[in-house]
């Protein structure tokens, strides 16, 4: 175990909707430089608890903490202002701006002051360097100026990610972020993934499990709503009970 | 310069163009339709500034309109009265000054707009259209009940307020102070659309969620775009009850806010002159059409039809093409 305190954790979240206990008693954490993997058969119940960890959905029960504070109360935005960038499994973009005007909100929202009227955003040197940097990172420097529709499914979640840097996060939360990236994008996503975890650390639901097994430090599985299993990618591997649950077949 | 800068630049000047050719060949009435249009040209810029870049389609925006004009309205008929407006806990008088006038308007449908806008924007969809129309009414009402300034018979003022140094009574003179005000409310636009407000306030419009996640709360950037549109028409109130010398409770009634929405929809919204282009068009229309049948509406009508379903982006996008993403 480590004694580190974590950057990320949630303790006891519960949420139902109606009959269905989409979140039961959920309890992880996220420690400083590690990568957490989120995994569990489809309708688990990973994005509504990415929702609950950003603030975009009300746990019945349970808390949310980051760094520490108890963030469970406050809102998306707050909760962004606080260090936490999340990137969507399906693309929330401004698909009508560009690629480059999606990174400079970035920017702009982790100034904390949007209400800016007086000059143009676009020539906010401070705003445009910051997200040109983070485009670049990515590997969108080609298309800052091509219409977000215009991208592809893949570019999407690399813009994704790009706006998420230009927030300079304490902790990363992605939900998919190699789905629709092809066998080639995917890697080139691992690598990349693999280098941001010293910025900061990422909880990440992913379906990918050639990705998982490459990168998470832990893996936690979820299954009907509850937590089965935390632990090292051998543990995870190596338990019956997961094994029989989502990776039975597969592995 | 984009093809939609020209178009818009031809646009100002055919506005401009319009009254000096009427004040030529002495045609006061052309220029008194001519500031009619730009009067109600500047209601859709404020409007535009909501519903284009905020994506609030708000039916209330007569709730603005009606307490500039009522604004300009109780403030000249206490001036022409001499008598005070109250009198505890301070003595406050009426005045004939338009630029006094003016900031009673800005002032009142600010914080209207401050007000409505702080519960209607807790709605969205059909709600908030819904919400805001409601609110209208309530104005409506109010003023039809409102025996002191008129009630349902309106108000009328006798002489036309001043402006330093000039002639307001003076058609042309009146116009370019107008012009004036048209040319002030598009460079607000204009800036705002390009700040980094701006940016923010055109992505909430696309997707909530993604300026929620960059930290940005698209309520308070709604709020803030809802309250300088309502100014911006509110002034217009001002300006259209000065020139007809006369307020009444229609200022606040739904139809006008569907027109000002009509002048929008029509020029195309989200472009900058899109609202001078509609307002243009539908004055002209009223004037051409309205000599013939006094079912003109009904073109109208056809007219926008067409537009909605075929031009989306107005007669301004019909005309400058398709607006590309650019930075
Ligand atoms: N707002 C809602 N109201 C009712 N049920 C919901 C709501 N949101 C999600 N659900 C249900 O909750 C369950 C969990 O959904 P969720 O999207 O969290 O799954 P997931 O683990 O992310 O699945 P996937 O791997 O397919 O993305 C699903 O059965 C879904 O239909
Ligand atoms: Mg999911």
């Amino acid at each position: 175990m480590r004694m580190t305190e974590p950057v990320l954790s949630i303790q006891g979240i519960c949420k139902r909707f109606g009959a269905l206990q989409v979140s039961d008693s959920v309890t992880l954490d996220v420690q400083p430089g590690e990568i957490h993997a989120l995994i569990g058969p489809n309708g688990a119940g990973k994005s509504t608890l990415i929702q609950q960890i950003a603030g975009g959905l009300q746990p019945d029960a349970g808390r949310v903490f980051l760094c520490g504070r108890d963030v469970t109360r406050l809102n998306t935005a707050a909760r962004s202002r606080l260090g936490l960038a999340r990137t969507f499994q399906v693309s929330a973009l401004a698909m009508e701006d560009t690629v480059l005007q999606n990174a400079v909100l970035g920017a702009l929202g982790a100034t904390g002051h949007p209400f800016q009227m007086f000059g143009s955003a676009m020539g906010r040197s401070a705003l445009r360097s910051k997200a040109e940097e983070a485009l670049r990172r990515v590997g969108l420097s080609d298309h800052a100026h091509t219409q977000t529709a215009e991208l592809s499914h893949g570019q999407r979640r690399q813009l994704e990610i790009a706006v998420a840097l230009t927030l300079d996060p304490k902790v990363f939360i992605m939900d998919e972020p190699m789905a629709g990236l092809g066998t080639q994008g995917s890697q080139t996503m691992t690598a990349f993934l693999n280098t941001l975890r010293s910025e900061a650390p990422i909880l990440m639901v992913e379906h990918d499990m050639e990705a998982v097994f490459a990168l998470a430090d832990r893996i936690s599985v979820l299954v009907y709503g509850q937590l089965l299993a935390t632990g090292t990618v051998a543990q995870i591997r190596n338990n019956p009970s997961v094994q029989q649950a989502y990776l039975g077949t597969d592995t | 310069m984009s093809r939609e800068s020209i178009v818009n630049v031809v646009l100002m000047l055919g506005m401009l163009a319009v009254p000096l050719w009427a004040y030529s060949a002495d045609e006061p009435f052309i220029i008194t339709l001519t500031t009619r249009a730009a009067i109600l040209a500047i209601a859709g810029v404020g409007l535009n500034m909501a519903l284009g870049q905020g994506g609030l389609v708000s039916l209330g925006h007569a709730m603005f309109f009606g307490l500039g004009g009522y604004s300009m309205g109780i403030l000249a008929s206490h001036a022409q009265t001499y008598t005070p407006l109250m009198t505890w806990p301070v003595v406050i008088e009426g005045t004939s000054s338009m630029p006094v006038i003016w900031l009673l308007a800005l002032l009142m449908s600010g914080i209207a707009a401050l007000i409505t806008g702080a519960l209607s924007l807790r709605t969205s969809g059909v709600y908030f259209i819904m919400i805001t129309l409601a609110f209208g009414q309530m104005f409506y009402y109010f003023a039809v009940s409102w025996p002191a300034y008129g009630g349902d018979d309106g108000l009328s003022i006798y002489v036309r307020n001043q402006f330093p140094g000039l002639n307001t009574l003076d058609p042309i003179q009146f116009f370019a102070i107008v012009y004036g005000v048209l040319l002030l409310a598009l460079t607000l636009a204009g800036i705002i659309a390009r700040s980094p407000f701006g940016l923010a306030l055109n992505a909430a419009r696309q997707s909530p969620a993604r300026v929620e996640a960059v930290g940005i709360s698209p309520y308070r950037l709604r709020l803030a775009v809802y309250v300088l549109s309502g100014m911006v028409t509110g002034l217009a109130g001002a300006l259209f009850a000065d020139l007809n010398r006369f307020v009444s409770p229609s200022m606040f009634s739904w139809q006008t806010s569907g027109e000002i929405m009509v002048f929008v929809i029509l020029g195309g919204v989200a472009r900058l002159c899109g609202p001078v282009a509609g307002a243009a068009v539908f004055i002209a229309l009223e004037h051409f059409l309205g000599g013939l049948s006094e079912y003109w509406h009904v073109y109208l009508g056809a007219l926008l039809l067409v537009i909605v379903l075929f031009a989306r982006g107005g007669l301004v996008g019909l005309v400058a093409g398709q607006r590309h993403a650019h930075d």
